[in-house]
């Protein structure tokens, strides 16, 4: 066996994940963002709900402008008003509503309770600062740390987050920085108030796959010694199964499916969730699978404009399963197996 | 021509190069001296036969973009040659490349930024026949509308501007403009990258069906090993301006044999969550082209390095059944 196939072998043992999963920490209920637009009102979030537990890490998937980074930033409350607004649901976290608290008592939240790493590691971190500066920010606002506390806990927290030298990097500008180490500074400031969720969107999407497996490990480990709750937005179901427990399918800003990863990856449900699955090559060979030269399957069309949706299921113009039902009548999010959620009126066919 | 020579010239390599060196000079103060260099792309060697597709992986800043362009002399290379048809178009002037040029296109990543927001599709996608002085007016209209047609374009939409279409319509065009001289290969860099995943799939069936249906060649430029899997004939693995790995694709998946080669292919996730995370990961980050470590390359991140990886660079070598690994272990 080369190192390679062993390796795999070694992979496939090491399957079922341990780890406490505790009560809830997040739910959101009924969310809905919406986005005025010269084309119209557009529902960017069409009443999203979901339960959030302590050290687990729930994946939300999805294409572009399927409104899954926007389900994130509502939960923080930094959408841009005008043009967007929360227009209803509730977003609560352990107790307190969210969406109800004044935006002085919001501020204690974010980056406190709730942190956020975003994709752009660049682009997200100040560049006139130095990255000790920026993560005792936090610590000094949200904790009342001295300034001098605060470096030595960000000293502390390069370390953790595995940055070579934190003494010296501490004093360095973004810029003096690789991709993967600067995603590294943003994990270390999320997470140096030691917050009960945080949210990942596409937190790996720009980096090297090498670097990008670096980082999964990284928050993963984090994850079981802090025991935060991850909200994993991704387009990457590969990123999906090697992450998360559970999953949400969106598409064109609402859930169409729910469930455990294995479930999903198992038995998905919503004809979009097949679709998206078979049309990814799946690099069979690294598997000991036979070589696959034939066709992809393709998902006909493309997602329709959010101010322009169909008036059933906003799927059903590419979906191969649609009827005049489908067409004319969205389908209830329902329970179809045990613990597995979809919005089709023809799931699992 | 006599039965042989042509038989000689049809399996002749669409693309052959040997020891292609790029070296971007780095530039410092009022009198521009050099002082130093970027070792983008570092005697790289390859071939491509007739309707092949050659995948190149590699991570940003590996130099395979920079291999691309150099193919097509968008880039000039600091060293080595390149041969098309058997001839050595490495030096060749504007004029006389010309003739080569039609026969080696490029298809880019960005779909947004690679066709002109000014002009109308159909203009975009004759261009090519217009500077090649191939077909003028209603003859030219013809072309290009058959072009569309082939791409999965309807001939109506040939009047619309580039911000009408999608990104995936947009990938489209810019296939329909590379097509519109015949070409034997197109280089396509990181052409699904910018996709959506469902739109992804349609992109790679296009390219695949124009394969087989006009025989050509391809040097599909990606970080994507999952498509690249899916796209290619032969895999040529590249870190930091050489290729570490060259074997057919699927040796080169169930076999690496470069440390390099197993680090990539055990870093992709796998879409399945019965293969649960235990990678062999590498440490550190790619170190910066300007200063390549001595020796091999990759010996700062690799777990089995011995100190004669330190010093010398290991060259390319066959390991048998035509698989390449540069590596001292092998």
């Amino acid at each position: 066996m080369s190192p390679m196939t062993a390796q795999i072998a070694e992979k496939v043992e090491a399957a079922p994940r341990r780890r406490s999963i505790g009560e809830v920490v997040l739910t959101v209920d009924d969310l809905q963002t919406v986005f005025y637009t010269r084309a119209g009102m557009v529902r960017a979030v069409d009443r999203v709900s979901f339960a959030l537990k302590a050290g687990e890490t729930l994946a939300i998937v999805g294409e572009s402008g399927c409104g899954k980074s926007i389900t994130a930033l509502s939960l923080l409350r930094l959408i841009p008003d005008p043009p967007g607004r929360i227009v209803g649901g509730k977003v609560v976290l352990e107790g307190t509503d969210l969406l109800s608290l004044s935006e002085p008592a919001m501020r204690k939240v974010r980056g406190n309770r709730v942190s956020m790493i975003f994709q752009e590691p660049m682009t997200s971190l100040n560049p006139v600062l130095t990255v000790g500066r920026q993560i005792s920010q936090a610590l000094m606002m949200h904790q009342g740390m001295s300034k001098a506390a605060a470096m030595e806990r960000a000293v502390e927290m390069l370390r953790l987050v595995k940055v070579p030298e934190p003494a010296q990097r501490v004093k360095e500008y973004p810029h003096q920085l690789s991709g993967g180490m600067r995603q590294r500074v943003m994990i270390a400031m999320a997470l140096s108030c030691n917050p009960r969720v945080l949210i990942a969107d596409e937190p790996t999407t720009a980096l090297d796959v090498t670097i990008q497996a670096q980082i999964l490990d990284l928050i993963l480990e984090l994850q079981n010694q802090l025991g935060t709750a991850v909200i994993l937005i991704t387009h990457d179901l590969g990123v999906v199964a090697e992450t998360a427990q559970r999953v949400i399918v969106m598409y064109a800003g609402r859930k169409v499916e729910e469930a455990t990863v294995e479930e999903l990856f198992a038995r998905p449900l919503h004809p979009y969730t097949r679709g998206l699955m078979a049309s990814i090559p799946r690099l069979g060979l690294m598997r000991n699978q036979t070589v696959e030269t034939g066709r992809l399957q393709e998902i006909p069309g493309m997602v329709p404009p959010l101010f322009d949706l169909p008036a059933g299921c906003a799927y059903a113009p590419r979906c191969a399963l649609a009827d005049d039902r489908c067409r004319a009548e969205y389908p209830p999010f329902e329970e179809k197996r045990d613990a597995h959620w979809a919005a089709c009126w023809h799931a699992g066919e | 021509m006599p039965v042989s020579e042509m038989q000689v010239a049809m399996s002749a390599p669409v693309v052959e190069v040997r020891d292609l060196k790029k070296h971007f000079p780095i530039r410092k103060g009022l009198l521009r001296r050099t002082v130093g260099n970027v070792f983008a792309v570092d005697g790289v060697s390859f071939s491509i036969q007739p309707g092949e597709t050659l995948g190149l992986v590699g991570e940003s800043g590996c130099g395979k973009t920079t291999v691309g362009r150099t193919v097509l002399r968008l880039v000039e290379p600091t060293g080595g040659s390149i041969m098309v048809r058997g001839e050595d178009i490495t030096h060749l002037g504007k004029k006389a490349l010309r003739p080569y040029r039609r026969e080696m296109q490029i298809v880019f990543q960005d779909p947004f930024s690679s066709l002109n927001p000014r002009m109308r599709a159909g203009t975009i996608v004759g261009e090519p026949l217009k500077i090649h002085g191939i077909a003028d007016g209603a003859e030219r209209e013809r072309m290009v509308a058959r072009l569309f047609d082939r791409v999965g374009l309807r001939a109506q939409q040939m009047k619309n501007f580039p911000h009408e279409f999608s990104g995936g319509q947009r990938q489209r065009i810019s296939i329909a403009r590379a097509l519109a001289l015949n070409p034997k290969l197109i280089v396509a860099d990181e052409p699904v990258s910018a996709l959506d995943v469902s739109i992804q799939a349609q992109v790679i069936n296009l390219m695949m069906d124009l394969q087989r249906e006009e025989g050509l060649a391809y040097l599909f430029i990606s970080h994507n090993l999952a498509v690249v899997e899916h796209i290619s004939h032969r895999i040529a693995v590249m870190y930091l301006g050489r290729i570490v790995e060259y074997a057919d694709k699927v040796t080169l998946f169930t076999r690496p044999q470069h440390p390099y080669t197993e680090a990539l292919l055990s870093a992709v996730p796998v879409p399945d969550p019965a293969l649960k995370r235990n990678k062999h990961m590498v440490e550190g980050d790619v170190p910066s082209p300007v200063r390549p470590p001595p020796g091999c390359h990759f010996h700062t991140r690799c777990p089995y390095a011995i100190d004669r990886c330190r010093v010398e660079s290991p060259p390319l070598k066959d390991v048998g059944d035509g698989q390449l690994v540069a590596c001292h272990l092998r």
